[in-house]
């Protein structure tokens, strides 16, 4: 793996889950009618820790589930390796609430589709709302996110490389270049 | 890591690692059948035709849930109001079937062997949907998730089979598949119904329904099959009930905790009493309700596999 820089420590990270919090909660008007999905694996990370911040800041407890889209993904055809697919934990009612939806990195935007459409089947939200850590450009749908952790232009030979404490042993996010060696 | 094998003939020689994802796969699909719109796009454009040659109602309504759900196109052909009544022959049928480009066949049919000769004749991924008095995989797989669902496990399990072995492709499949996940086998039933040398599959056999109820955890209670002549075996059914029926009073007696599993359809005061087939010990509806998850899993399994 050849990194070509650190991009956010772990400092930086809780500044940064601390300020898309804020954001978050500032958007919505207070926490009410929101709902956090965070996508697997590694957006269910954050979104606890999102989740944790709303309690820190605002005192409620916010519902929380887990999304997995490997139903939902449009590359089943193409792709060599058969993906894994795992659970769902939404154990709540989405219908009428504001969804914030959680997922480490946007690139391409074909993850966010498969998630719109897996949401839109457990009921009709009020809104869907996007959150993501890193957006690194590149996007092949018209998609957005809503709040930013950090934008960061990335060429295709570059990698955004996500590490978090509950699955990765540490909180960082990295630059891989993954172009092959001259 | 995906199945080893594309198609599902049997539980015979099935490696315990693929058993084990499809049951895996099954929790996520069991989830899905819970969600108000109870239906996902992974098989969009997936083309399944489910080809029963014998009556079935559980199975083939189960099977095209699971692929309706999955969101796969599928054609149903059964044997009545076909050309096989005009004397096409099954192999003309198939290839006439499979030219209209169809991805995946459920097979079910009198005669063992077909869904084997099945991949030899077509490109398809093929289903054994219950081969004659051969194997029943699905029907194994959901017994197996279900009891998985209500004990936590299957390894070291004591499963005991009961009723017609002889006539039966859901016992074959079910000693294939538990013993390759660790559980402890054992067949119960009159003398007539077991077939001869079925213990060099490595299970007991048994006589006694008493001694079945005293030293097992779960029952699978196999129905005795009028259409294929099983009453020829026993001397009444009757008779059958009074020496091997489950009853409450036969489970109160030893007053300890089991799993009562039956494939159905259920043969009311001959197998089992209505007071037992509703009781609390069984998990008949269970089983229904899982094989549509089964069944998604393995459509799911062999269906995206390359």
């Amino acid at each position: 793996m050849n990194i070509k820089a650190k991009i956010i420590d772990e400092d930086g990270l809780k500044r940064t889950i601390t300020r898309l919090t804020h954001e978050i909660i500032e958007r919505n008007k207070g926490t009410e009618n929101i709902v956090l999905v965070g996508m697997r694996t590694r957006g269910e990370f954050l979104a606890q820790r999102i989740h944790e911040k709303i309690k820190e800041i605002d005192g409620s407890d916010v519902d929380l589930g887990v999304l997995d889209i490997t139903l939902y993904r449009d590359d089943f055809r193409m792709r060599l390796k058969q993906p894994e697919v795992s659970t769902t934990d939404i154990t709540f009612d989405v219908s009428e609430k504001d969804i914030v939806l959680i997922d480490d990195v946007l690139y391409t935007g074909r993850t966010a589709r498969a998630a719109l459409d897996a949401l839109m089947d457990l009921g009709r939200p009020n809104t869907i709302q996007f959150c993501v850590l890193v957006d690194r450009g590149h996007r092949e749908l018209p998609i957005r996110a809503d709040f930013v952790g950090k934008n960061i232009p990335t060429s295709i030979n570059e990698e955004i490389k996500v590490k978090l404490k509950e699955s990765d042993g540490e909180d960082a996010v990295y630059l891989i270049d993954i172009s092959k060696e001259a | 890591m995906p199945l080893s094998s594309r198609h599902l003939l049997g539980l015979q020689g099935v490696p315990r690692e693929d058993i084990q994802l499809i049951l895996d796969t099954a929790t996520t699909f069991r989830e899905v059948l819970e969600r108000p719109i109870k239906k996902v796009p992974t098989l969009q454009g997936k083309t399944i035709v489910n080809l029963f040659y014998e009556s079935s109602t559980r199975t083939r309504i189960s099977f095209e849930l699971a692929q309706k759900r999955l969101s796969a196109d599928t054609i149903n052909f059964s044997k009545s109001g076909s050309s096989t009544s005009k004397g096409e022959t099954f192999k003309d049928t198939v290839k006439n079937i499979e030219a209209m480009k169809v991805d995946m066949i459920i097979v079910r049919h009198e005669s063992a062997g077909v869904p084997q000769f099945l991949t030899r004749i077509s490109n398809a991924n093929i289903i054994n949907a219950g081969d004659g008095r051969h194997e029943h995989p699905t029907q194994a797989l959901l017994d197996m998730y279900s009891i998985r669902e209500r004990l936590g496990k299957i390894e070291g399990l004591k499963v005991c089979i009961v009723g017609n072995i002889a006539h039966s492709r859901v016992a074959l499949s079910n000693i294939h598949g538990l013993k390759s996940m660790g559980a402890e086998v054992s067949l119960c039933g009159p003398k007539t119904m077991i077939p001869k040398g079925i213990e060099s599959t490595g299970v007991k056999v048994i006589h006694n329904i008493d001694e079945a109820i005293a030293n097992n955890d779960v029952l699978n209670v196999l129905r005795i099959q009028l259409e294929r002549k099983a009453g020829s075996t026993i001397p009444s059914l009757r008779e059958y009930h009074n020496y091997f029926g489950i009853t409450s009073e036969r489970l109160e007696k030893f007053n300890r905790d089991i799993v009562i599993l039956h494939p159905g359809p259920i043969n009311r005061g001959v197998e089992i009493s209505s007071e037992v087939a509703d009781g609390p010990y069984q998990i008949i509806l269970d089983q229904v309700t899982n094989g549509v998850a089964v069944r998604m899993a393995v459509l799911y399994l062999l269906g995206t596999k390359n």
